[in-house]
């Protein structure tokens, strides 16, 4: 079995311009994986599926990950010029102020691929692929044409992470029903208000059924007149 | 719900105040008796109707006792055979890795009983190795013992029972179902002493498992599996050559092994196709590598070869047994190092697969260094085993598809998490 390194090096021999990555993993199951460029992303796939030696002709799991936008508060240190009076003397003066700076890492959404060889009963071999953001740009490459073992999992990732595979032959949502309009799996989901009655509420459960009969008491009270 | 469809156009005509609003790419698609597919890459040729009838689109399931579950099948007929079947899943979905992902590592392992309520212990197995694999922690030989005669017992139990369903949904009523669950009972009796509970027996940790098993449950559990090999000779003299069975799965719903590698299908269904890909043999995970069993291949990759793969199966799991009874050490069955409360994983990821009874059973867990997963995905194998059963059943009558259906062996529990 090649290291991550020798796959990375094969596939840019095969593909030119493929832009692979290398995605360190710092557990102690040392399965590191490997970042895809979405433009080359399909041919890349058909490499490692064709190729004699990789020969990864078991796609195993297909998965989603949701990596929300990051607030990151840092400190810098700047140098400043600051007048100060020294002896007597008015002077400019550099002086080195700390600073907390705020800025916004961009999310985007993950999908993972795990992969084995029946051939060759080696694996896994693992790659990724990015979205650009999370809200507009959602769009991956499908590899259910590469290996039809993606064509439930592609949706399902679809359904409950909102990525949209472009050429995959069917995409409709898996688990939820077709009206359902949000992706549950998203770490800012906020599920909707479809209170149930519950008998000994109490906590969160008894915050949500007061805010519930907040709402609904005033349409009550006008149905009632 | 059935509808008629007009033969001109392949279109069913739907009443519009229905259907709900929805665009885009998620948007329900009611057009399942069309003929045209947007893409018919890797599947099989579709079944042009033979235009002397109507088309009827019938929807079997959720509720049909052939569906082990809730599930649907739509199908469109042309008379009695299969032009085209579309799977719905969900009905059965409360989103298990979204509440994985709001409690610590330790509370995930009894909710793992639920997704194939039929084989918890193989369930819990497959998620104790991945956090073992993310952890990098030993287990104790004495409890990886106790992991492989637990998880052969619970394949035995699986293949028995799932052999006695399709026999049942065949129409053979009752007997074959209960000689499989008089075998079964006596395993759940074994798991019931030793863990508490029957089905959800919440038995692994990581690192180990919950309790240790007493001199007597070992005599008590060798009495049991001295008894399975008769069981099984009486399973296959009563069934394997048994006429009516034969003429009904053989040569049914057949799946080519090149088809079945690319689509992802796995255990049993796989080695029926002819494909000698067996995870205990490949990975060698837990102490596999030390017992000596066969993997029994399949030549037609039909139910009958499905049937009896796991008849063979059943043999393989009961010489494992033998093995693995004979030789149990004895020890501790906690790694005397594990931590179970403040549990806390350092960030990376890992995967971690089994062969469980119905296929690779997958969890992906990613850590960000707090005690709840950042992420915990499970890899189905029955869900992921139904993507070729709209190509295994394309004309084959309605009969043939609960038993093709059956073959596949799914639990609900498991395909919609």
């Amino acid at each position: 079995m090649k290291t991550v390194e020798e796959i990375k090096a094969a596939i840019e021999a095969a593909v030119p311009g493929a832009g692979v990555e290398i995605v360190v993993n710092p557990s102690v199951s040392g399965q590191h994986s490997l970042r895809l460029a979405t433009s080359h992303a399909v041919e890349v796939a058909r490499f490692l599926r064709d190729d004699a030696e990789l020969a990864l002709d078991f796609l195993s799991n297909v998965t989603g990950i949701d990596w929300p936008d990051k607030e990151i508060t840092e400190k810098v240190k700047v140098t400043r010029q600051v007048s100060k009076t020294v002896e007597g003397v008015e002077k400019t003066v550099d002086e080195i102020v700390e600073e907390t700076r705020k800025r916004l890492e961009p999310g985007c959404l993950e999908a993972v691929y795990h992969l084995y060889s029946v051939a060759e009963m080696h694996g896994p071999v693992i790659f990724r692929m990015r979205t650009v953001d999370r809200t507009d740009n959602v769009e991956l490459p499908s590899l259910t044409p590469v290996w039809r073992s993606a064509e439930f999992q592609e949706r399902e990732v679809f359904d409950l992470y909102g990525i949209i595979f472009t050429g995959h032959p069917d995409l409709r949502r898996l688990l939820m029903w077709a009206a359902f309009k949000d992706h549950p799996m998203r770490k800012d989901y906020r599920e909707p208000d479809d209170f149930e009655y519950e008998p000994t509420a109490h906590d969160e459960v008894l915050k949500r059924a007061q805010e519930h009969q907040a709402a609904i008491a005033p349409q009550e009270t006008g149905a009632g007149q | 719900m059935t509808g008629p469809v007009s033969q001109e156009s392949g279109e069913l005509k739907i009443d519009d105040s229905l259907v709900p609003e929805c665009e885009g790419p998620g948007a329900p698609d009611y057009s399942p008796v069309s003929v045209e597919r947007p893409d018919s890459w890797n599947r099989p040729a579709l079944i042009q109707p033979s235009g002397d009838g109507e088309l009827l689109e019938v929807a079997m399931g959720p509720h049909h006792p052939s569906t082990h579950g809730v599930f649907r099948m739509d199908v469109a007929l042309d008379g009695e055979r299969v032009i085209r079947l579309r799977p719905v899943f969900g009905y059965l979905h409360r989103n298990h890795e979204k509440i994985a992902e709001g409690v610590s590592y330790l509370a995930s392992m009894p909710y793992t009983d639920r997704l194939d309520y039929i084989c918890p212990i193989t369930n819990n197995w497959a998620y104790a190795l991945a956090v073992e694999k993310l952890t990098g922690q030993e287990v104790p030989e004495r409890a990886e013992y106790l992991r492989v005669i637990l998880g052969e017992l619970t394949r035995f139990q699986n293949h028995a029972s799932s052999i006695g369903f399709l026999i049942q949904e065949m129409g053979a009523s009752g007997t074959p179902l209960m000689y499989a669950f008089r075998e079964r009972e006596k395993i759940l009796d074994l798991f019931e002493k030793l863990t508490g509970a029957r089905m959800m027996v919440n038995y692994m940790r990581f690192g180990g498992c919950r309790v240790d098993a007493s001199p007597a449950w070992l005599d008590q559990t060798r009495k049991v599996v001295a008894g399975l090999p008769e069981f099984v000779d009486e399973f296959e003299r009563l069934l394997a050559t048994n006429e009516i069975l034969m003429a009904r799965t053989q040569g049914v719903g057949v799946l080519k092994a090149d088809l079945a590698v690319n689509a992802g299908v796995t255990g049993p269904m796989l080695r029926a196709s002819g494909v000698n890909y067996d995870i205990r043999k490949v990975d060698g995970y837990g102490i596999y590598n030390r017992f000596n069993f066969r993997v029994p291949l399949g030549d037609h990759g039909d139910v009958y070869d499905r049937f009896m793969i796991r008849l063979l199966e059943m043999r393989e799991s009961i010489a494992i047994l033998e093995q693995a009874l004979k030789d149990i050490p004895g020890g501790p069955v906690m790694d005397p190092k594990a931590k179970l409360r403040g549990f806390r994983p350092k960030p990376g990821e890992a995967y971690g697969r089994i062969e469980a009874p119905k296929g690779e059973l997958g969890f992906y867990l990613i850590s960000d260094g707090g005690p709840n997963p950042y992420r915990y995905r499970i890899r189905p194998p029955s869900l992921i085993n139904l993507t070729v059963l709209e190509d295994m059943c394309l004309g084959h009558d309605v009969a043939d598809v609960v038993l093709i259906f059956g073959s596949v062996d799914i639990v609900l529990g498991e395909v919609d998490r």
